[in-house]
């Protein structure tokens, strides 16, 4: 039986029916039609989907959309203010750290949340936090850079 | 030209910001009104008999709107692109590929029906539901399996599983090289199976047009009037003039995209028989099973040498596996794609290549980044090492030695290509200069201290690229031509829409080809927009892949611009009242040679439709114009690669100390997205080194099929890459950017460096990719006990 669930998504109240086993991805994509937010696998591991629950990144294909009652959500299409890109979205376009855009939300997202946890990260810090984000397009390299240029801006 | 817009210049990205404000659209991210799910039914089973497939159950289901199996889907097969004749003339077998399959199944993942549903989660219940009797058969699944008498048969016409045999170069010449060889260096390889895996799944939406009868179809293709040919034409016999195909944002390719396939057409003809929009998207598991995958080739080969390390000859022996079906350019990409490169950069005057094209109860094998041509490198330049080793000679050394020269140039290799221009030592010089070559004896002396094995070594690719003159893939068995179309549209006030048949799905066309635009126009990137993925806007296009965009694509704008400034120059004479031939264009200004009048590019454009002081009895009104161009020749992009490799004896495990990369691709429009290019190039050529394979269980499971299973490589994988260009780069010589393609380099080149590394790090002769930490501990130890003895 669909339920009604009611979150905070980027700053705004927001309901909607979900099944109990509707996925926080697809009840973000499909109910809220907030498509930056991406499927690249079904085993929680690429990446693609990650978000922030209450400021922690999450991969929105690992939790119900059920279990996400009032929770405060970050997607990908709140983080530029006003049209302007944040910081650490100016700098994966700076060094080039996006080619096909797939991963790119979801490495946002992680790497946002990287800073929160270490504001001036090492190449392997960034390496290793980067465990569960997949990118099939640049090899990591600008990505790499992106982030730790980005980190530095938001200092 | 106003200032940093140009050719040469690293312009940010202008896709970016919808990409990283989340505001791309991917197909999946298209809702069409009143959409419908459709889940593929998909064979557990390698081979089987279909023996019955009971719907009473499925059919009643909530919102399951209708169940289409392979008896109700009576259309085309999907067409095979490229006829490949065996070594007596003859046609390669050519079996049917049912797009959802009748009465036998020939791989894990075959579509056996489609179930279509309001929800995605009914389509899928109902799926299951579905009750379908499945006659088991004997699946043959590995190359050398599938080769031996009595082996299970995927098809029945296909004696011996064998697709075609297939030869290339003079045999005769070769074995003479043979008889007088002072040394011969051999090796046995496989080129391990990849899953190409673009980080978004396939997706694809038909709709139908009950007002006009039109179909769309909106997909994630690397070519979508490609898809609209083949399926219009061959599938489902729909005229191009009703059948719209969308590529919108295209999450990556790498060649997998390429290929029209099943779900396409399935997609398309059943939301004209419901008269209702179907949606379909990819669980990442189903792409595991239905894209088509990318090399598994099993090779032996021969290289004959003079006493001084000359290579005289070299011959080649490789199975190629094709899958259970021909997927669109499955059949070339060992063959075309392939043998035409095993001269590599060097002068070997005789080479013979024979080719057999196995079927097997497997996914479709096709074009995976680089395609055929990281197949012949990676066959080469192991070769090579070895025979360096033989001649205790060193791998840099033995390669210089048989470098064309660039006084060679224009270059006939034995093998059916002419190199147009090259300098490989030049790629070469600097490389080993990035890595300080000479100072790799003590670098292993000291890790050696530290009880560690470290290796060098390195890989001088060549590729063909910008694929392809028509008459000559024509003349070899391509059903197609490859040309490419680029429309120019000046609007009345001086912007400009370009449209393109390249698609970019992570190349940065929308900047590359607006910086031609702005260096040919001398406009401001802002004005110029570039346009592609739909055949309802784009007049026509052969799509992207082989590296072709720039250097075929980009060729085809730049003819269309120069049709733009000719028509600019006789509008600016007539407001000038110069003479034609005086008009000189240049910085986005027309102007008369040897006075002060000057007309604005902005104000020809207008006049072009404002016609009211125009030439109008000698020229029409308006500013538009469109030009093909059919390349004169592939181009020859070439580089030197380095890998240095440090290996933990006790563990096996491997760092990459340091990887180099020194390419010469001519003309660059936009270094930093080259540079890019070829980090996400080795990349994939790493990963296809150490980490990723595919692997069938015996009976045709297919046992990585998953992130879970496949190694899909990750950040904490890899180096920084050092890549630079060359500095004495060699453009492309026929076309008018002098442009190369960088596309696949990276992939082609790093495999062998990295194995040439391992290989010299441990003391191996070779070793298979990917080269796993316990074969690296294996081959460790191996070599520690023989320098013990």
């Amino acid at each position: 039986m669909p339920t009604t669930v009611s979150m905070t998504v980027n700053g705004k109240k927001v309901s909607g029916s979900a099944e109990p086993r509707t996925l926080l991805v697809q009840f973000i994509r499909e109910t809220l039609g907030l498509t930056g937010t991406h499927v690249g696998c079904d085993t929680s591991q690429c990446g693609a989907c990650v978000v922030h629950i209450d400021g922690k990144s999450v991969k929105s294909c690992t939790i119900l959309a059920a279990q996400a009652e009032g929770s405060d959500v970050l997607t990908i299409e709140g983080v530029a203010k006003d049209g302007k890109l944040h910081p650490m979205q100016e700098a994966f376009r700076e060094h080039h750290g996006l080619q096909c855009g797939f991963c790119t939300p979801g490495m946002v997202m992680s790497a946002l949340d990287l800073v929160k946890h270490n504001k001036n990260p090492s190449e392997q810090q960034i390496r290793d936090w980067l465990e569960g984000n997949i990118c099939r397009c640049t090899g990591y390299h600008n990505i790499v850079k992106a982030i730790a240029a980005g980190a530095k801006a938001m200092a | 030209m106003p200032e940093g817009t140009g050719i040469g210049v690293s312009v940010k990205r202008r896709e970016d910001a919808r990409f990283l404000m989340g505001d791309g659209t991917y197909t999946d991210d298209i809702n069409r009104h009143g959409q419908t799910h459709a889940i593929m039914v998909r064979s557990p089973h390698a081979h089987a008999k279909i023996k019955k497939i009971d719907q009473s159950k499925a059919k009643g289901m909530p919102g399951v709107v209708a169940i289409f199996t392979g008896e109700d889907m009576k259309v085309g097969g999907l067409p095979c692109g490229w006829l490949i004749k065996n070594q007596d003339g003859s046609n390669m077998v050519e079996p049917p590929h049912p797009v959802i399959a009748q009465e036998f199944v020939r791989h894990v993942g075959d579509i056996v029906a489609v179930v279509i549903a309001g929800t995605k989660e009914q389509a899928r219940e109902a799926a299951e539901a579905l009750n379908i009797d499945y006659g088991v058969m004997p699946a043959a699944v590995s190359l050398k399996e599938a080769v031996k008498p009595g082996s299970p048969q995927v098809w029945e016409q296909a004696k011996g599983n064998i697709c075609y045999d297939w030869g290339l170069g003079d045999k005769a010449a070769t074995d003479a090289a043979f008889a007088k060889a002072h040394k011969v260096a051999k090796i046995d390889l496989v080129n391990n199976r990849l899953i190409p895996n673009a980080m978004e799944p396939r997706a694809a939406i038909g709709d139908f047009d009950r007002a006009t009868g039109d179909y769309t179809l909106y997909t994630t293709s690397q070519n979508p009037h490609v898809i609209r040919l083949l399926m219009g034409a061959f599938v489902l016999s729909i005229p191009e003039s009703k059948l719209r195909i969308v590529a919108p944002d295209v999450g990556g390719g790498f060649g997998s995209k390429i290929f029209h396939y099943a779900e396409e057409a399935i997609v398309t003809w059943a939301a004209g028989q419901l008269k209702k929009p179907i949606k379909w998207t990819a669980d990442r598991s189903e792409s595991f099973m239905s894209d088509a995958h990318g090399r598994d080739h099993v090779s032996h080969a021969e290289l004959a040498m003079d006493k001084d390390g000359k290579f005289l000859g070299l011959r080649v022996e490789t199975l190629a596996n094709m899958g259970a079906y021909l997927s669109t350019f499955s059949t070339c990409v060992p063959t075309y794609l392939y043998a035409t490169l095993l001269a590599g950069v060097y002068t070997t005057p005789a080479i013979f290549c024979n080719v057999k094209a196995v079927f097997t109860n497997t996914v479709p094998v096709d074009a995976y980044r680089g395609a055929g041509r990281p197949e012949a490198t990676f066959l080469i330049e192991r070769l090579v090492d070895i025979a360096a080793r033989e001649m205790k000679m060193d791998p840099a050394e033995i390669r210089r030695k048989n470098f064309i020269q660039p006084s060679q140039f224009p270059y006939q290799t034995p093998v059916a290509l002419q190199y147009d221009t090259g300098n490989y030592d030049a790629t070469l010089d600097m490389a080993m200069k990035m890595i300080d070559y000479k100072g790799f004896p003590a670098r292993k002396a000291a890790a050696a201290a530290k009880g560690k094995l470290r290796g060098i070594g390195m890989s001088c690719y060549i590729e063909a690229c910008g694929i392809a003159p028509s008459a000559v893939v024509g003349s070899l068995g391509a059903r197609a031509g490859l040309y490419e179309c680029a429309n120019v549209r000046v609007h009345p006030t001086g912007s400009v829409s370009v449209f393109t048949g390249s698609h970019q799905h992570g190349q940065g066309h929308e900047t590359t080809f607006a910086q031609v635009v702005s260096e040919r126009l001398g406009l401001p990137l802002e004005q110029i927009d570039i346009v592609h993925g739909d055949t309802a806007k784009v007049p026509f296009g052969m799509g992207t892949y082989g590296s072709r965009s720039i250097a075929v694509g980009g060729a085809a704008l730049m003819k269309a611009l120069d049709k733009i400034i000719t028509k600019g120059k006789k509008i600016a004479a007539h407001l000038m009242e110069a003479s034609e031939k005086d008009v000189e264009f240049k910085d986005g200004k027309f102007t008369v040679a040897g006075t002060d009048k000057a007309k604005t590019f902005g104000e020809v454009a207008l006049t072009a439709y404002v016609p009211h002081n125009y030439p109008i009895t000698e020229l029409e009104p308006g500013l538009e114009e469109q030009a093909f161009y059919d390349p004169l020749n592939f181009t020859y992009p070439s580089g030197c690669y380095i890998a240095e490799v440090e290996i933990d004896k006790e563990t096996g495990t491997i760092e990459i100390a340091r990887f180099v990369a020194s390419d010469d691709f001519g003309k660059i429009i936009n270094p930093m997205i080259v540079e890019g290019q070829v980090h996400g190039g080795i990349a994939q050529g790493v990963g296809q080194a150490l980490l990723e394979t595919c692997v069938y269980g015996k009976d045709g499971q297919l046992l990585t099929g998953s992130y879970n299973d496949y190694c899909m490589p990750r950040a904490d994988d890899f180096p920084n890459f050092e890549v630079q260009h060359s500095d004495k780069p060699t453009p492309c010589t026929h076309n008018p950017l002098g442009v190369k393609g960088c596309g696949e380099a990276g992939a082609i080149g790093s495999p062998p460096a990295i194995m040439n590394a391992i290989c010299d790090a441990v003391g191996a002769v070779h070793m298979d990719m990917p080269a796993t930490n316990e074969k690296i501990w294996r081959a460790a130890n191996a070599h520690m006990a023989r320098a013990a003895e």
